[in-house]
């Protein structure tokens, strides 16, 4: 018999139905990854397996060791929570209580379900710790989440989810939080946990890199239905349904033209430093310097791009910033041979069109009260505030056609829309129009993709791929993702606490890196 | 991208709000109360609204005429209650339009057959006051008054607040720390202390008083918006258009202030009801508007002071509880329509 039989699962949130007859079961001691992009509903189908879902309707039957959950009394579905199915959450930091040490939190939660002492439990608490590679755990049990490092939140995480010797542990994208080198390090942690208890794995997840070298089966759901399921190699290599092939399929392939001739944009040791408080009396008087990029020079030709590749922190975006002149930096900068520094407001306001930028979130970087005109059309106003109102609308329909928002000689009353009414991609293409439309040389893309949906991912960097061949745009790709760097970058930087640590063409640092962190980083 | 026709965000707020029938009817029920007020000269005067008067048409709610005009012995303004200027007018060919309530806020009934404060009886519909004034008069004009108090007030310190918090959040730094100083030193003071001392000091008047409550009431609006600008202005939207190039002034109007409204807009409401409660007990304590004015607060002191006169506290206790659980279930169904939560949830596809 399975560990756990789901058949026929339906999930409606007041009249919308998320979920749609989903069947699938994860026997004892199996890797069950459940994939899909946002809004796919595979969260709230593995949530639902312990009811944990607020104001939403379960139809249908989930089956835990033969036993209804769907049935289940208030008593039962406690005995059942934590105790047999555990849940494992993507960000650490929010799922821990931040004013409790992770011992008090895991003696808790051993608490609830075995009768043990307060000292009983801590010493389970710091054998759990050690038991999920936690070094020195009769000191760790007394720290709190934030004086812990990510991958030990997540550990610890994970100590507390197994401090019951659950049979299911669910995991809702264990690693996606954390820097690539860590995700290697929990995943196999899981995997030893496995093997050791005999514990079943049931792992939500977008990332495909991820379930080919962790589950054993796979579930595809694709807005509300499961479309395919099946061993992991099968699916793999022969998906059968069009969606499943569709994700498989999704790495850009390198489409990107080669650079022209000149220096276009050139940085020689750009620095950026942070004030920040010093703790106590001494931060009234004196600030601390906290220096996000030490050091960074390129050079960047006409329809080149320079791939700045590095984990969180390691101060990428804040040298993509430094280049817009929206933080403060030493060092040189140069657009064309102007640089930054000394320029009159009116220069600076010229040199910007020159320089533009696409962010990472299409939610938050689009003026929420703005129409799309409005939005697009920005630029113009300030750049060329002697356009009339006809031209300058012409002038928006054809950014938006070049990026292929709309069809070429289509008129649609997409102009007066407001940014909510649009997908992340279609709010993607706008930003992008609206960097494009001042006619810019070079485009600072922080993090472009890395919101997006994988299907969405390969067509906004074929469409930035199309409009660097088309313009000659000189690109400043700022990424955590070597998979875009592969296919977009003709040189690559990559940074690591502020410093670079390599730099060349992409050839060269992809497939012969010389730095040990580089190496790392290619594992991914 | 959804199908239909494109809604600006408000507009969407707004048609959430109205989805919620309780919140939009309190509205609609407020806004009947307050435009009826608005007309309390018509609806409760102890003047005529028009007198035919041996052939000649009189308008007295616009100009009064002496005694004499209509047959009486004195120069004085007609008293229209008088039973002889009721007897001139009711003879053949005369006549005279009164309106609903024939009271007006400071009309004493000298007529009346009960000692003051007298029960209601059918000439005053919910009795007198102590001085034999009209209650539902001084009600319908104290309501008037409150409303408006609380109009104004609100808007002055929804000015001042938004202004002030815009400043701070968006220039942070030392600019913010310096006023937020300013602040903490002015929220400090004793209001009450104030008031008393400024009433000592100058003649109290409804100018002053909206002036006081709204030098203390902004201090916690500043603050919301000061939260939002200091939160929107690392927005990437707000980063998009400094790349671009955008001035400052523009930036702070375009892209920080209408998405840093909704806090305000909610407090809207609240804060009226906050105003009309302080108006009501600084007047209770006799320390709101001059004597004579209709104040629920006066009325609600003369309740306390004649415990037997029953309807006087009954009646103003029902305006003030209707006039504050209406503004306070508008501004929970403000609440609720902007809600960025809510905004998300109808995002979703």
């Amino acid at each position: 018999m399975n560990l756990l039989e789901v058949r026929d699962l339906s999930i409606s949130f007041g009249r919308r139905r998320v979920v749609d007859r989903v069947s699938f079961s994860v026997g004892a001691g199996e890797k069950l990854a459940l994939v899909g992009e946002s809004g796919s509903g595979k969260t709230v189908t593995a949530l639902s397996t312990l009811r944990l879902l607020e104001g939403a309707r379960l139809e249908g039957s989930v089956r835990f060791e033969g036993r209804e959950v769907l049935a289940m009394d208030p008593e039962e579905l406690h005995a059942l929570r934590g105790n047999e199915i555990a849940v494992i959450f993507q960000e650490p930091m929010t799922a821990l209580n931040p004013v409790m040490t992770i011992g008090a939190q895991i003696v808790e939660a051993i608490r609830l379900h075995r009768s043990a002492t307060l000292p009983q439990a801590r010493e389970l608490a710091i054998e759990g710790l050690r038991g999920v590679g936690v070094a020195e755990p009769e000191r760790r049990v007394d720290s709190y989440p934030h004086q812990l490092s990510g991958g030990q939140r997540q550990r610890a995480m994970i100590a507390m989810a197994l401090a019951c010797e659950p049979r299911l542990l669910i995991a809702d994208e264990p690693t996606t939080a954390l820097d690539v080198s860590i995700r290697h390090q929990i995943l196999d942690l899981l995997d030893a946990l496995r093997r050791e208890r005999n514990l079943a794995i049931l792992m939500i997840t977008h990332d495909l890199n991820l379930v080919r070298r962790f589950a054993d089966r796979v579930a595809v759901m694709e807005r509300g239905v499961l479309v395919e399921q099946g061993e992991t190699a099968r699916i793999m290599q022969a998906p059968e349904h069009p969606y499943t092939r569709k994700l498989i399929d999704s790495r850009a392939a390198r489409e990107v033209g080669e650079p022209g001739k000149g220096r276009l944009l050139e940085g020689r040791d750009v620095r950026v430093d942070f004030p920040v408080p010093r703790p106590g009396i001494q931060g009234w008087f004196s600030k601390g310097r906290f220096t996000a990029v030490q050091g960074a020079t390129f050079d960047l030709a006409p329809g080149e791009t320079l791939g700045v590749i590095g984990e969180s922190g390691s101060g990428k975006t804040s040298l993509a910033l430094a280049l817009l002149d929206l933080v403060a930096a030493t060092g040189e900068i140069k657009l064309e041979g102007q640089s930054w520094a000394g320029l009159g407001a009116a220069q600076k306001r010229d040199l910007r069109s020159r320089m533009q930028v696409v962010f990472q979130d299409p939610f938050s970087s689009l003026s929420p009260r703005l129409t799309i005109q409005q939005i697009v059309g920005e630029g113009l106003e300030i750049h060329e505030p002697s356009l009339g109102p006809e031209a300058r609308r012409a002038r928006v329909m054809r950014a938006l056609e070049d990026v292929g928002l709309i069809e070429e000689g289509r008129t649609e009353p997409l102009l007066d829309r407001y940014p909510h009414e649009f997908s992340g991609g279609q709010r993607q293409r706008i930003a992008i129009a609206r960097a494009l439309i001042v006619d810019p040389r070079v485009v600072v893309l922080d993090e472009p993709t890395s919101s997006l949906d994988v299907t969405i991912q390969k067509q906004v960097l074929q469409l930035l791929a199309q409009l660097q061949r088309r313009h000659g745009l000189a690109y400043v790709l700022v990424t955590h993702d070597i998979d875009v760097v592969r296919a977009m970058a003709h040189r690559v930087l990559v940074m690591k606490d502020g410093q670079v640590v390599e730099a060349g063409p992409v050839d060269q640092v992809l497939t012969h890196p010389r730095s040990e962190y580089t190496k790392e980083l290619m594992l991914a | 991208m959804t199908e239909g026709a494109s809604q600006n965000p408000w507009r969407r707020a707004w048609r959430r709000f109205k989805a919620n029938r309780m919140g939009y009817r309190s509205l609609q029920a407020f806004l009947v109360l307050f435009c009826l007020s608005l007309f309390a000269e018509v609806l409760s005067n102890d003047k005529p609204l028009l007198v035919r008067y041996e052939g000649r048409w009189y308008v007295p709610i616009v100009r009064n005429h002496p005694e004499t005009t209509f047959g009486g012995d004195f120069l004085t303004p007609t008293d229209y209650l008088d039973p002889f200027i009721r007897e001139q007018l009711a003879r053949p060919g005369n006549f005279a339009v009164f309106p609903p309530n024939h009271y007006h806020h400071g009309t004493i009934n000298y007529f009346s057959r009960e000692p003051n404060p007298a029960p209601p009886s059918r000439e005053n519909w919910l009795g007198t006051d102590d001085r034999g004034r009209d209650l539902a008069a001084r009600l319908l004009y104290g309501f008037r008054l409150s409303v408006l108090f609380a109009l104004a007030v609100t808007v002055v310190c929804t000015l001042m607040g938004v202004v002030y918090g815009a400043i701070q959040g968006y220039f942070a730094g030392w600019t913010d720390i310096a006023m937020e100083r300013l602040v903490e030193i002015w929220g400090a003071m004793p209001t009450l202390y104030l008031l008393i001392i400024f009433s000592a000091f100058f003649s109290p008047s409804v100018g002053l008083l909206v002036a006081l409550i709204s030098a203390f009431g902004w201090l916690g609006i500043a603050a919301y918006v000061r939260a939002e600008f200091l939160k929107n202005r690392t927005l990437d939207y707000v980063r998009a258009a400094k790349a671009l190039g955008q001035r400052n002034r523009v930036i702070i109007f375009r892209h920080i202030l209408p998405n840093s409204l909704t806090p305000v807009i909610t407090l809207v409401p609240f804060e009226m009801a906050g105003a009309i409660g302080a108006l009501t007990s600084l007047d209770f304590l006799g320390l709101g508007v001059p004597p004579g004015t209709p104040s629920l607060g006066e009325l609600l002191a003369q309740g306390k002071n004649n415990l037997d006169a029953w309807w006087i506290s009954v009646a103003t206790f029902l305006v003030l509880v209707v006039t504050l659980v209406l503004l306070i279930l508008v501004g929970d169904a403000l609440r609720d329509a902007l809600d960025p939560r809510k905004e998300i949830a109808e995002e979703a596809p």
